[in-house]
């Protein structure tokens, strides 16, 4: 199906009524695009079609023809006659064409429903007090809306292992399972890591890894969420938290420039997980497992909660007042970060402006081996943040020899650095001994220890902000807990140390930044933080075109191409 | 090793074509013996004076039907291969013979391999297949070293591989030994499993063998009967062929007869000249001595029953009215179905009054939840579902209300799953219960206690 084929709108009548839904698209998706639900568990929109639950039978109908002259066969009122295909026909596998007729809502739907509903429960073993799953599964959401409500199945259940371990992150317990295989899909198809597969038959079909094999790839987790029941449980959020519980924030994976798109769950202030986010075109409906553990970095025991001055907790206030006093006093030299949000990116360069255009500065490159799927050559979420505010104009280097010079020959005597431990970019321990340094991040490491100040910031579980990713798309972020206790909130930290440089009011609210960064950024003019699209905005990305971004190809993105489509 | 003894008379009623000479006793299944019968002259006239459009032509003429179960017209399967597309096209015989009651591919298999190779080479000819395979049931470990020697006694004299008879044209032929399951006898399941995979069969759409088959290629499946009559419509021309039986029901089959008869074994005879009452009575000799009919399974263990006594009324399709009993029914493709059950396989299992009609279901049920592949809901869950409750009424666990559920759990497999194994495995409960329901709701009152402490126990 070509794009614009796809793109095509045509017309069929969903239950009766006429609807317009995109050409080349199935049943489930089609009817979906108008506010219909057609129940399903195997179909998935990113995997191959199997057929197999029979959960989303459908009536079809086409407007019938003369075989001999092709003309419309019409009824006696002059309406084209319908030719209803005598079975139920699934509508994952059925294409929509102009004029087709389904219905959704007919007894014999219902009854076909009721039927599966019924076959998938008889082996289940219903265990929804002790499942994970409870809450977000589709057993338990289909059985209400479609089931029968009550049971007429005597006999003894099939029984089959409760706890296998597939891998190191995922757990299966096979009872639960309805043999949708998605996660054997995936694993062929997504992961390219065919590891899963059935063996035995019948009803005693059991999910299981090959021989000598385990799920232990990078995208293991994504079975679990795609799983439609409590089948797979992730190892890490088993028997933690009931799920109906959890509030759910939009946020970005900051692992590397891909920029998945996520939702953190969290209760009272405390994550428990983190899942994908869909976007089309970005990461589908998936992430890497090296992402989803991220959030552990919040209550880490070197977690920086406190700021200091020489090692003494004080207030915020006196810190920040004491590190403008040493960088105003100094030869300063910068170290921004491309972890940092855009906006604390722009307000370091704004404090950068401040201490005098020339004052030198860094960022930390991150460069690895990608996967060519979802975990990029850069593990800096937003380097591309720094180059379009303008904070660096160069390509980071993920060793700081230049800095390590200019401290050694004394042209450097004073470092502000914004979320870098030095000492992980090359630089020795005992050279940072040799300056003041302002440490502003959120963990405690070699490089706080000998710091003038420390001004501890929130990660980026606890604020708001944008990364500009890979394909120069600005993604939104928000904060899903409120962080530790002697924070500054947001950007506040970078505003007030902003406002004691300058001595001038500075807005630390996102959207006053927005706005002026709307006025200073010219990729940027017009956008607003509210206004970026859930799936984000790509910007223009071609003033960097010449820099040696390491980027390989990946899921929805080709080098090449990128800055040519962000255009 | 399974051995299958020849026949020591062929009934004078029987009509033998496909096994002409198969219980011939100085007739054996070598190349030598073949040719001196005449064996691979329709090849050579198919090779050497036919166009491969004149060979589908004559099969469409012929209107011979599939042998495996469905009896779909073999010309116009043919006719539905996608020959635009550029692909290769392969050529399958299905010798996965499966279904319980059925013993008439291993016949051929056995006795005249070389029969079934002339008439898979013509038929690859036919539809210019390049390669073709004998998918062989994994349970006839002989009729498999039986076909491979075939084959290479045929690929020594140029009848299979590269330049068949100097024609130019070559085809491959091997012989792949299934998976040991039934569902490997469905055609999509077939090709999976000849592609390496768990034999599941494949949705349709848009899984069309006749377009996407084996390795995404266009794909012709016929069963071994179907592909030996290929032969004798080249030899004899596809309207003399027709000719034969009646119009539609063309050609021989041969039936299986199994149960409580007198002389089971198979029969080769002419569609629609002979009745049930013919095979059961005259062939099969009748009943055992002071037994009656209970019932018939026409077509295989899936078929629909038939319960004693029952008249079948209604129209055929050239408009004659019929009022059958069992005994009256057509031995032929329409003459079961217009009896609402079917002549599949051609299996004929016969059941007398000395057998207990809900054991006889559980025993298909534990045979059809076993053979299920377990890909699709209705059919997975529902086959084993049926096999337990059938089990517990046969052990003196029965209930009023199960023959009931029993017909609305075979309502909600039937016609809703990926392949035809759902109604294999509902059509036995949907009729049983629906013919024999005294037998289903007397067993909830038989004594418990005296069917649980026999001997004998359905498992």
């Amino acid at each position: 199906m070509s794009q614009e084929n796809k793109d095509q709108q045509i017309r069929i009548y969903v239950d009766g009524e006429a609807v317009s839904v995109a050409a080349g698209a199935n049943v489930i998706d089609a009817v979906a695009s108008v506010g219909k639900e057609i129940p399903h568990y195997c179909y998935h929109p990113k995997l191959s079609v199997p057929g197999n639950c029979r959960m989303c039978l459908i009536e079809m109908g086409t407007p019938g023809r003369d075989r001999a002259t092709g003309e419309p066969i019409l009824n006696e009122d002059g309406s084209p006659q319908i030719m209803w295909v005598p079975k139920p026909v699934i509508a994952c596998a059925t294409k929509v064409s102009p004029d087709m007729h389904v219905r959704t809502e007919s007894e014999v739907i219902q009854s076909c429903r009721e039927g599966v509903m019924e076959f998938l429960l008889v082996n289940h073993p219903l265990d929804c007090p002790i499942c994970d799953q409870a809450g977000e599964c589709r057993l338990q959401e289909f059985a209400t809306d479609y089931g029968r409500g009550y049971s007429r199945f005597v006999e003894g259940k099939n029984v089959k292992p409760k706890r296998t371990r597939l891998g190191p992150r995922v757990m299966l317990d096979d009872e639960r399972c309805i043999l949708c295989s998605r996660c054997i899909r995936f694993c062929e198809e997504i992961a390219e890591d065919p590891v899963l597969g059935f063996i035995d038959r019948g009803s005693y079909s059991t999910l299981t890894t090959f021989p000598g094999k385990e799920l232990a790839n990078n995208y293991s987790l994504n079975t679990v969420d795609i799983c439609p029941v409590g089948a797979l449980t992730s190892t890490d959020f088993r028997f933690r938290m009931r799920v109906w519980f959890l509030k759910e924030t939009p946020s970005i994976d900051a692992e590397s420039s891909v920029g998945c798109n996520t939702l953190v769950g969290s209760r009272e202030g405390v994550i428990y997980r983190i899942t994908p986010r869909r976007n089309d075109a970005v990461n589908d409906t998936w992430m890497p497992d090296s992402g989803r553990v991220l959030y552990k970095a919040v209550d880490a025991d070197n977690r920086l909660v406190s700021p200091s001055i020489e090692g003494r907790p004080v207030s915020a206030e006196a810190a920040l007042a004491e590190a403008a006093r040493v960088l105003l006093g100094g030869k300063v030299a910068i170290v921004g970060s491309g972890r940092s949000s855009v906006e604390e990116q722009f307000l370091l360069r704004k404090i950068r402006d401040v201490l005098g255009a020339d004052v030198p500065t860094w960022l930390v490159g991150r460069p690895a081996e990608g996967d060519g799927k979802l975990l990029s050559a850069d593990r800096n979420p937003n380097v591309r943040g720094a180059l379009l505010t303008g904070l660096v104009g160069h390509y980071p280097e993920p060793v700081l020899e230049s800095l390590a010079g200019a401290i050694a020959s004394g042209e450097v005597d004073t470092i502000l650095t914004v979320g870098e431990e030095l000492t992980e970019a090359g630089l020795e321990a005992s050279l940072l001994g040799k300056v003041r340094m302002i440490f502003m991040g959120t963990h405690h490491g070699p490089s706080s220890q000998n710091a003038v100040v420390e001004v501890p910031l929130p990660t980026v579980f606890e604020k708001a902000g944008t990364f500009v990713n890979q394909q120069f798309r600005v993604q939104r972020f928000a904060a899903a807990v409120p962080g530790p206790d002697g924070i500054l909130p947001g950007l506040k930290a970078l505003a007030d140390l902003l406002a004691q440089l300058s001595g001038e009011a500075v807005e630390s609210h996102i959207e006053a930044i927005w706005e002026e960064m709307a006025g200073a950024v010219p990729e940027f003019e017009g956008l607003r933080f509210g206004a970026i699209p859930e799936t984000g905005q790509l910007v223009d990305g071609g003033r960097f075109a010449g820099l040696p971004f390491v980027e390989g190809p990946g899921l929805h993105f080709e080098p090449m191409n990128a800055i040519k489509e962000a255009r | 090793m399974i051995s299958t003894p020849k026949r020591t008379a062929v009934h004078p009623l029987e009509r033998r074509i496909i096994l002409k000479h198969a219980d011939d006793p100085t007739y054996d299944a070598s190349i030598a013996c073949y040719e001196r019968h005449g064996g691979y002259a329709e090849l050579r006239k198919a090779i050497g004076e036919l166009t491969p459009e004149a060979i589908c032509q004559e099969v469409m003429d012929s209107q011979v039907r599939g042998r495996g179960g469905a009896g779909f017209p073999a010309g116009m399967k043919w006719k539905f291969l996608d020959r635009k597309s550029g692909k290769p096209i392969y050529l399958i015989c299905n010798a996965d013979e499966s279904e319980p009651g059925t013993f008439k591919d291993r016949q051929i298999i056995h006795k005249d391999p070389h029969q079934l190779i002339e008439g898979m080479m013509i038929s690859a000819f036919a539809v210019q297949a390049r390669q073709a395979f004998i998918y062989i049931r994994e349970e006839m470990p002989h009729g498999a070293q039986i076909l491979e020697s075939a084959i290479e006694e045929a690929r020594a004299r140029g009848f299979v591989g590269e330049n068949i008879l100097g024609s130019g044209y070559s085809c491959d032929l091997v012989v792949h030994r299934g998976a040991a399951a039934y569902i490997c006898g469905e055609e999509t399941g077939l090709i999976e499993s000849l592609e390496g995979k768990r034999a599941y069969p494949r949705i349709k759409p848009p899984y069309f063998p006749a377009a996407l088959g084996l390795y995404m290629c266009p794909t012709v499946v016929n069963n071994v009967e179907t592909l030996c009559n290929v032969k004798h419509i080249v030899a004899m021309g596809g309207k003399a062929y027709a000719e034969i039986g009646r119009p539609g029901n063309t050609g021989t089959r041969i039936w299986c007869l199994s149960g409580m008869v007198r002389n089971p074994g198979y029969y080769e005879l002419e569609n629609g000249r002979h009745t049930y009452g013919d095979l059961i009575h005259k062939m099969g000799g009748g009943l055992l001595e002071g037994r009656y009919l209970q019932a018939v399974i026409p077509g295989g263990s899936s078929a629909k029953v038939w319960r004693a006594g029952e008249r079948f009324t209604g129209k055929l399709k050239n408009g004659e009215a019929f009022d059958w009993g069992i005994e009256d029914v057509p031995l032929d493709f329409d003459g079961p179905m217009a009896a609402g059950s079917m002549s599949g396989s051609g299996a004929v299992i016969v059941i007398d009054n000395t057998v207990d009609i809900v054991e006889v279901l559980a025993n298909i049920n534990a045979f059809y939840a076993h053979e299920s592949c377990g890909q699709c809901t209705p059919c997975r869950e529902g086959s084993l579902w049926m096999k337990k409750i059938t089990t517990r009424m046969a052990n003196g666990g029965a209930r009023k209300e199960d023959a009931d559920l029993l017909a609305s759990i075979g309502d909600q497999i039937a016609g809703r799953t990926i392949c035809a194994h759902g109604e294999a495995c509902a059509w036995p409960t949907q009729s049983f219960v629906a013919k024999f329901r005294d037998k289903f709701e007397a067993k909830a009152e038989a004594d418990p206690e005296a069917l649980r402490t026999r001997a004998f126990r359905m498992v």
